[in-house]
């Protein structure tokens, strides 16, 4: 997994935004170049970004459960230490809580960074995510927002995270206009990303993939950077089929594109990274090249997001489409305990969607 | 102390000229003697808007030697889960509950089968104390076909239906409404039935307790709210979390009483006064002062926000294993040496319960296994799709053939 997600970062591509969505900054968006910067894995670069981020804004305030120990999974490091306990502070056990504070904390023009434990916990606080966050700045007529918030959480299986440490909730979040869902695939774009949502004047939930928290390693520069949100990316170049992910999921379906290659079928795959608003242009311009389209995600096959962008490039591309498009996701059960490996969409199960869409 | 010394010595020569006549003589006087007893509880209670009942606590030898034994599997059943998931064989989370035994014992001896308990995700040894067995709970942990949730839950996934235990639950806090909402439906059964809702420290901040609690309250619903105060909620220490820690007042106008957690006749003295309360006037809140010795998970070695002198000094001053056993020793009920066997018995149900548990395909000496073949397998895959809808209504799965599979129920 390791290696194929060092071969994403060589592959970054770092235009300047198309869409207008990211206009947040004060900041210009800097220009990936290959290479350079120091070997990282996922949560090191986190940690990195939140540095930059405490830094470079004095009215940034990172807190949650945990985090001025350094967080369960060692993404808050050294913060307090470095930026002292008034910036850097834990929080009672109380998503809703958490977030309210967030979203007020914002709308005073801070940058509130918060941290949910585990996605799994976001729940509680659902509500002032969906009803306060996102809404404030409509509701108010913009003359209040609270773009400000970010809301990190970590998303997705870990291999035995059992019911709890495992869901990907981010297509709940996908139904809210007002909020940005973001999903880093490697530390490079972690930083990069995580700091883009950060300096966003939206509210954004980022979901961290856990699983890749130590396993994915690669060349993340030290400076401070963005990477543009709502930009697709084109992580591997192909003619048959075009396939869509975010997150861990890439390097699996990363894989299944290499094995499809020896089989004589190009593959491109497309890291969407924002989930919304999302890239279908560049989702478009692939799927009417390739004419197919096969997409993946941890969550439940039914009301996933992939649900959304299969229906959009149906719309958009319908006649130009030379199979159904393809869904290889988690099944509709509770993510499972001991069957994890066969809920999970793995290598094969993709693989066999291609083929079959190719044969279609 | 010295006549003790004398008949454990003694008992000890006879175990080694003839192990089973000893073995057998040891449940001679011990466990069946019910001639009552009254020992005062370690510390007093402590009240918020009600009184606090007595501190002396009628018991009896059989009783004490009962709470010994109970408290004893129970340690030992979590070290032997500590172990069982540093080798990979208990995969997810797990939360180990040694040090906080007097609770779950103590709670028990002073109710029925019939009222409900449900907690949190630390749930192995309340689970063990409703009645659950052994095999049941190392199953369960190791996602075998024999554990209490046919293997599908893991670690923290425990229920009980025939003793009224609501389960264990994942997420912190969230097992309290429900608690209440049992409480409502015992108002309504008229059966003198109560409910125990067990939340730790951590949970005590959350929001929905106070929902919760309001409602119990306005209601008068029979629900005991109670507070494991184990001082740390995960890495972060009650001061920390809470403006106000002492969790039995701040049910406000609920009365709440402070426990040693670690005593169980305390435990259970109080338990049995709720009751009481909780069927004439509605919801109390008992807050038990008690210890985790192990870290919050498996994940957190538990030695980075407190001191190993705080761990230690717990151990030797309260631990609650060792106040029974001081007590039985106190008065004679029971010898050191006959103590020490029925922790050795422990030991070896855990063990045996361990190894009818492991499957027989991971097992290290599959041969052998596989001749008797007693072992819990693992769940049939298609245990996946059963119980996500109620029998009839299979779940579609989107198979990578384009075909749409539907799991067929049992």
């Amino acid at each position: 997994m390791a290696t194929s997600f060092r071969r994403f970062g060589r592959r970054l591509v770092g235009s300047i935004s198309r869409n207008n969505f990211s206009t947040s900054c004060e900041k210009q968006l800097i220009q990936q170049q290959d290479g350079g910067g120091k070997s990282l894995n996922l949560y090191s670069a986190i940690n990195q970004a939140l540095h930059i981020a405490l830094e470079t804004d004095p009215r940034a305030y990172v807190f949650g459960e945990d985090v001025s120990f350094g967080g369960v999974f060692r993404c808050t490091t050294g913060l307090a230490d470095r930026f002292g306990k008034s910036r850097v502070f834990n929080t009672p056990l109380c998503e809703q809580g958490i977030v309210g504070f967030g979203i007020g904390l914002a709308a005073m023009g801070n940058r509130a960074i918060a941290e949910i434990q585990f996605a799994d916990y976001i729940f509680p606080a659902f509500d002032q995510i969906v009803n306060e966050a996102a809404k404030f700045r409509y509701r108010s007529g913009n003359q209040f927002n609270c773009g400000g918030l970010t809301i990190r959480a970590p998303y997705g299986a870990v291999g035995h995270g059992g019911h709890y440490h495992s869901q990907s909730p981010e297509a709940f979040f996908c139904h809210v206009p007002g909020l940005k869902v973001v999903i880093p695939r490697s530390p490079r774009q972690a930083k990069g990303l995580l700091l883009s949502c950060i300096r966003d004047p939206n509210p954004i939930v980022f979901f961290e993939p856990k699983w890749l928290y130590r396993l994915s390693i690669e060349e993340v520069p030290e400076d401070d950077y963005m990477l543009p949100l709502s930009e697709a990316e084109v992580i591997r170049e192909g003619s048959d089929i075009t396939l869509v992910g975010w997150g861990a999921q890439l390097s699996v379906m990363e894989d299944a594109c290499i094995d499809a290659e020896k089989e004589g079928i190009s593959c491109e795959l497309i890291d969407l990274k924002t989930l919304i608003p999302w890239d279908k242009e560049m989702v478009e311009a692939s799927v009417k090249k390739t004419g197919r389209l096969l997409i993946s995600h941890e969550a439940p096959i039914t009301g996933g997001f992939g649900a959304e962008i299969s229906a959009s490039i149906v719309e958009r591309c319908f006649l130009r489409l030379e199979a159904p498009v393809a869904r290889v996701c988690g099944l509709d059960t509770p993510f499972p305990l001991v069957f994890e490996p066969f809920y999970m969409p793995t290598k094969n199960k993709i693989l066999d969607a291609i083929k079959s869409t190719i044969n279609y | 102390m010295a006549l003790s010394k004398l008949s454990s010595s003694s008992s000890r020569l006879t175990n080694l000229l003839k192990p089973v006549t000893t073995s057998f003589l040891l449940h001679r006087p011990i466990s069946t003697d019910t001639t009552p007893l009254t020992i005062e509880t370690s510390v007093p209670f402590i009240s918020h808007q009600c009184d606090a009942p007595s501190r002396s606590v009628e018991t009896t030898p059989k009783e004490l030697l009962s709470f010994f034994r109970d408290m004893a599997l129970m340690r030992r059943m979590e070290i032997a889960a500590d172990s069982l998931y540093k080798a990979k064989l208990v995969r997810g989370f797990c939360h180990l509950y040694d040090g906080q035994e007097a609770v779950a014992v103590g709670m028990e001896a002073a109710i029925t089968k019939k009222d409900c308990v449900i907690t949190a995700y630390r749930d192995h040894c309340t689970f063990l104390g409703r009645g659950g067995t052994l095999l049941e709970i190392f199953s369960e942990l190791m996602g075998r076909k024999d554990g209490c949730s046919n293997g599908k839950g893991g670690s923290m996934h425990f229920y009980k239906k025939d003793a009224n235990f609501y389960g264990g639950h994942g997420i912190v806090g969230a097992q309290i409404p429900l608690g209440c909402g049992l409480a409502f439906a015992q108002k309504y059964s008229k059966d003198e039935t109560v409910t125990f809702a067990l939340y730790g420290d951590g949970a005590a901040n959350q929001g929905q307790l106070f929902e919760a609690l309001n409602i119990s309250a306005l209601w008068d619903l029979p629900a005991i709210l109670v507070c494991e105060n184990n001082h740390y909620g995960m890495g972060t220490a009650e001061w920390r979390a809470a403006k106000s820690p002492a969790y039995y007042k701040r049910g406000d106008y609920v009365p709440g009483l402070k426990v040693d957690g670690m005593d169980a006749l305390a435990v259970k003295q109080v338990c049995k006064f709720a009751k009481e309360h909780a069927l004439k006037n509605g919801p109390i809140i008992l807050e038990m002062d008690t210890y985790r010795y192990h870290g919050h998970s498996m994940s957190d070695p538990g030695s980075t926000y407190r001191t190993r002198d705080e761990i230690s000094g717990v151990r030797q001053e309260r631990d609650p294993i060792e106040r029974v056993r001081k007590l039985i020793l106190a008065h004679d009920l029971a010898t050191e040496k006959e103590l020490k066997d029925i922790e050795k018995e422990v030991r070896k149900e855990v063990d045996d319960a361990i190894a009818k548990a492991k499957d027989i395909f991971h097992s290290p000496d599959a041969v052998i296994c596989f001749s008797y073949s007693q072992e819990s397998p693992m769940p049939e895959p298609s245990e996946l799709f059963t119980n996500v809808y109620v029998k009839g209504y299979g779940v579609e799965a989107f198979g990578a053939d384009r075909k749409e599979v539907r799991g067929v129920l049992p």
